[in-house]
């Protein structure tokens, strides 16, 4: 019994951090709508700069002091950003901010191994609860109880603040309507600046207060990310109180559920998520938001379908690229097959981002699903190539019919959410389903036969696909099909209204992104001649993410830029300097800044102002994008 | 004058909404703007006060170009806006609300306080702790007045403020309005109904499609019962 309170006083320990962390997270969506991917950077910073500190601080107070001062110091850096990166971006297409913020995320994890070294560093104790207190016969460190009492602390702190002060009636106003309160005359940008600077303190101070019990190390941004997403939407983007029992939730799954079911420990707390957004998909505390005021778009040009010139261009464009065996090597023509297949992965989620607008943060589930679908049927069932490239991408088709169904109950951030949730479930089972998936280790050996062969003919077989599915994709959102499908983006209610069934079209939507994503994932496990979770990892749908926000969101086809430019620089990043993320991520931040149309966005923007005085397209095809009042 | 807009165009992305608007008001005055829907009022509202990113021409408020200020700025410098849609902040409470539009006493302007705001609107001091959600859409629209207020402006702009009241509402706001007039307050109100204009206003400019097409007192325009017919019957 002992054993079962103490291992419950620890998950209430963890809980601390990660509320600090998940309500500073919170706070910032609700006023900025900005979902800040480098808050698990923050965290780090602040870890890194209270382990620098206490070590040179001497005594409780240094110790202390430098937990206090570390978290200030991220906040100031937290306001530089805001000031600097995120003031210029506001107005930028929702999730072109959380494009920067992954920028910078990448920056950062370059920088500590810059500044610290990549080994894990053991922080000071904390002077005063360097023991621990005996339970029966069973240790508790006196630094767990000393965080127990905290979050509640934290909790009521940050209550008082938003109850009670003008600061925290105006960061409610600003958080329901920031025009509203821009229209009584209070200035957003500071209000904005300062509640950034709250979050990220109180991310910073999360991360300073873990080192008593963790290693600092510089990769424990994107773990405590992850989390922290989970935690914010069980308990409701907004709401720090359902921050703080989701939290405790999260920690408590985490700590029993490495008891009780040790194999799919990982799934457990994915599974809750999934289940409290299909049953409230608010979070816990959150509350349905009216549906959002939409930012007004950038781009005001109508989509076309290409005019026969610009059809002979692509057509040319994709004879150069078929022409590239011709004089390439090996070596070149594998990267070739590679980009060719990031070209199609990334075509799959533009189609479900930009045309059903549904932004999926977990779009890798479905490459990953084709992927081990070649695996099943060639290793285990011994089929030949070309039945497997056919029947493998149906498991991505059968995991986005399933997953799909349930994420576009949804929309939003939520959905973002549940489908990272769900693609957390299915690399969970990879990972530690391992007498099928082989977990860690992967499933190697998967060749292709001899007709695909050799680089060139696979680079061929790769171009020719990422080319069809192109097309197909395109021809799609000019069908009926997809004028039904950008009418439930912008407005559900209006093509409702007209009888469009909008679950079933944005269902359909999902199924056809997934299973095209399913294509890329079956040629890549082919390329790569093995399989592993990763195939299916976070890291590979923000990647994907990227690659479309890079080449424009709001345009037809700009994922396939976006994603030769992404890969091209990421490949030879990877292969010039050790320093790759950290130019990667400055890249990618200079792009939102000064690109913030993205680059097919920026290309067509400059081919319209070029030739302003002839008459727009049919009206047919114009997106509206803010109506007159 | 208190408030001269010149030239006035706006945008919303392709679209041009407002051309050359282009209209007055005195110190102390109450000015109708008066247009079917669709018209440009709001529009005109919102450009004024800077929630409109695509707009050109010249708004003088006291003397002072406030056209490229952003709208906290031009907020602050004493004018006042109340939206069409309330937009209230149905989270927080009535108090809250108040709150958020709180601004410094202004020499030239009448200083509102909440109680006599609470004076002015007896429904909102009975439900003070009532969040913003749960009142009426009469109650929310005074509450949408009385938060203008407490930012203590010199004029504001009223954005249909009689839309979808029921009639024994509309009367204890002609009764508001009339006070904020006799405190000095001036005031720009848009509405599509005429009669609730009459009884609160001096002069009226009609507005259709984007453009002013008629200026004048009250009598000017009811002696020409073709231009109301033309622009503001149904």
């Amino acid at each position: 019994m002992a054993f079962y309170v103490v291992q419950f006083l620890t998950g209430l320990a963890s809980a601390a951090s990660l509320f600090l962390v998940a309500s500073g997270l919170s706070i910032i969506f609700g006023v900025t709508r900005i979902v800040n991917f480098a808050h698990g950077a923050f965290y780090m910073i602040g870890a890194y700069i209270a382990f620098t500190l206490t070590e040179r601080l001497s005594g409780a107070f240094g110790f202390w002091g430098g937990i206090v001062l570390a978290a200030l110091a991220v906040a100031l850096i937290g306001v530089i950003v805001e000031m600097v990166l995120l003031r210029r971006i506001y107005h930028a297409p929702e999730l072109f901010q959380l494009l920067a913020t992954f920028g910078l995320t990448l920056m950062v994890e370059d920088l500590v191994v810059l500044i610290w070294g990549p080994d894990d560093l053991v922080g000071r104790r904390a002077p005063g609860f360097k023991g621990a207190i005996d339970f029966f016969g069973q240790n508790i460190p006196s630094y767990d109880l000393f965080l127990i009492v905290l979050g509640p602390v934290v909790l009521g702190i940050l209550w008082l603040l938003f109850q009670r002060t003008r600061w925290g009636v105006l960061v409610r106003a600003a958080t329901q309507d920031r025009d509203m309160v821009a229209a009584l005359g209070v200035n957003q940008k500071w209000l904005f600046t300062s509640v950034f600077a709250v979050g990220v303190f109180l991310a910073a101070l999360g991360g300073a207060l873990q080192i008593p019990r963790d290693a600092v190390h510089h990769a424990m941004d994107l773990r405590i990310i992850v989390e922290v997403f989970v935690v914010v939407v069980i308990g409701g983007l907004g709401s720090i109180v359902g921050a703080f029992v989701a939290a405790v939730l999260v920690s408590e799954l985490n700590a029993f559920g490495i008891l009780i079911f040790p194999k799919i420990s990982i799934i457990l707390v994915f599974l809750v998520m999934a289940v409290v957004l299909i049953v409230r998909p608010w979070g816990l505390f959150g509350k349905p938001e009216a549906a959002a005021r939409k930012t007004p778009g950038l781009t005001v040009n109508p989509w076309r379908p290409l005019t026969s010139n610009e059809r002979l261009m692509a057509l040319a464009a994709l004879i150069v690229a078929a022409l590239l065996p011709l004089f390439a090597g090996n070596y070149l023509l594998t990267v070739g097959s590679e980009i060719a297949i990031f070209v199609i992965f990334a075509v799959s989620l533009h189609f479900l981002m930009s045309v059903g607008g549904l932004a999926s943060f977990g779009h890798a589930a479905y490459f990953g699903l084709g992927a081990y679908g070649i695996a099943f049927l060639a290793k285990m069932a011994g089929l030949p190539m070309i039945v497997c490239l056919l029947l493998g991408p149906l498991l991505g088709c059968m995991g986005a019919a399933v997953f799909g169904f349930f994420a576009v109950q949804l929309s939003g951030v939520y959905f973002a959410m549940l489908t990272l949730a769900f693609a957390q479930i299915v690399w969970s089972i990879a990972f530690q389903w391992v007498n099928v998936t082989g977990g860690d280790n992967g499933i190697l050996g998967l060749w292709p036969s001899s007709w695909a062969a050799s680089p060139s003919r696979f680079y061929w077989l790769a171009l020719g696909v990422a080319a069809l599915v192109t097309v197909a994709l395109r021809a799609m959102v000019f069908s009926p099909f997809g004028y039904a499908l950008r009418a439930t983006r912008d407005s559900g209610l209006r093509s409702e209204a007209i009888g469009i069934d909008a679950k079933r079209i944005q269902w359909t939507a999902f199924v056809i992104a997934g299973t095209t994503a399913g294509i890329g994932g079956a040629l890549f496990a082919y390329l790569k001649g093995s399989v592993f979770p990763d195939n299916l990892g976070i890291s590979l749908s923000v990647d994907a993410l990227v690659m479309v926000l890079l080449g424009g969101v709001e345009t037809v086809s700009g994922a396939v830029i976006g994603a030769i430019v992404y890969k091209a620089l990421n490949i030879w990043l990877v292969s010039q300097t050790d320093l790759s993320k950290l130019v990667l991520g400055g890249f990618i931040m200079l792009i939102v800044v000064v690109f913030p149309k993205g680059i097919v966005g920026m290309l067509e923007m400059l081919a319209q102002r070029r030739k302003k005085a002839s008459p727009p397209g049919s009206p047919l095809l114009a997106k509206p994008i803010e109506s007159a009042e | 004058m208190k408030l001269t807009v010149q030239d006035l165009n706006s945008h919303y992305g392709p679209a041009h909404i407002l051309f050359d608007i282009g209209f007055e008001v005195g110190e102390g005055e109450v000015v109708a703007l008066l247009g079917r829907n669709g018209a440009g009022k709001s529009t005109t509202f919102r450009s004024i006060v800077g929630l409109v990113a695509q707009r050109s021409g010249r708004i003088t408020f006291e003397g002072k170009d406030v056209s490229s200020k952003p709208t906290h700025e031009i907020v602050r410098e004493g004018l006042g806006y109340v939206p069409e849609e309330r937009r209230i902040f149905t989270d927080l409470t009535v108090e809250e609300n108040l709150e958020v539009g709180r601004q410094p006493k202004r020499p030239n302007a009448p200083h509102w306080t909440r109680e006599k705001l609470f004076a002015l609107f007896p429904n909102l001091g009975e439900m003070k702790n009532r969040p913003g959600g749960r009142m009426s859409g009469g109650e929310q629209q005074m509450l949408t007045i009385a938060r203008t207020l407490m930012g203590n402006p010199s004029l504001v702009l009223l954005d249909e403020p009689s839309e979808g009241l029921s009639p024994k509402i509309v009367e204890q706001m002609v009764d508001a309005i009339l006070t904020m007039k006799k405190e000095g307050v001036s005031i720009v109100v848009s509405e599509q109904n005429l009669h609730f204009a009459r009884l609160i206003s001096d002069r009226a400019y009609i507005i259709e499609r984007g453009r002013i097409c008629f200026g004048g007192t009250m009598a000017e325009l009811d002696a020409r019962p073709d231009i109301r017919d033309a622009h503001l019957s149904l």
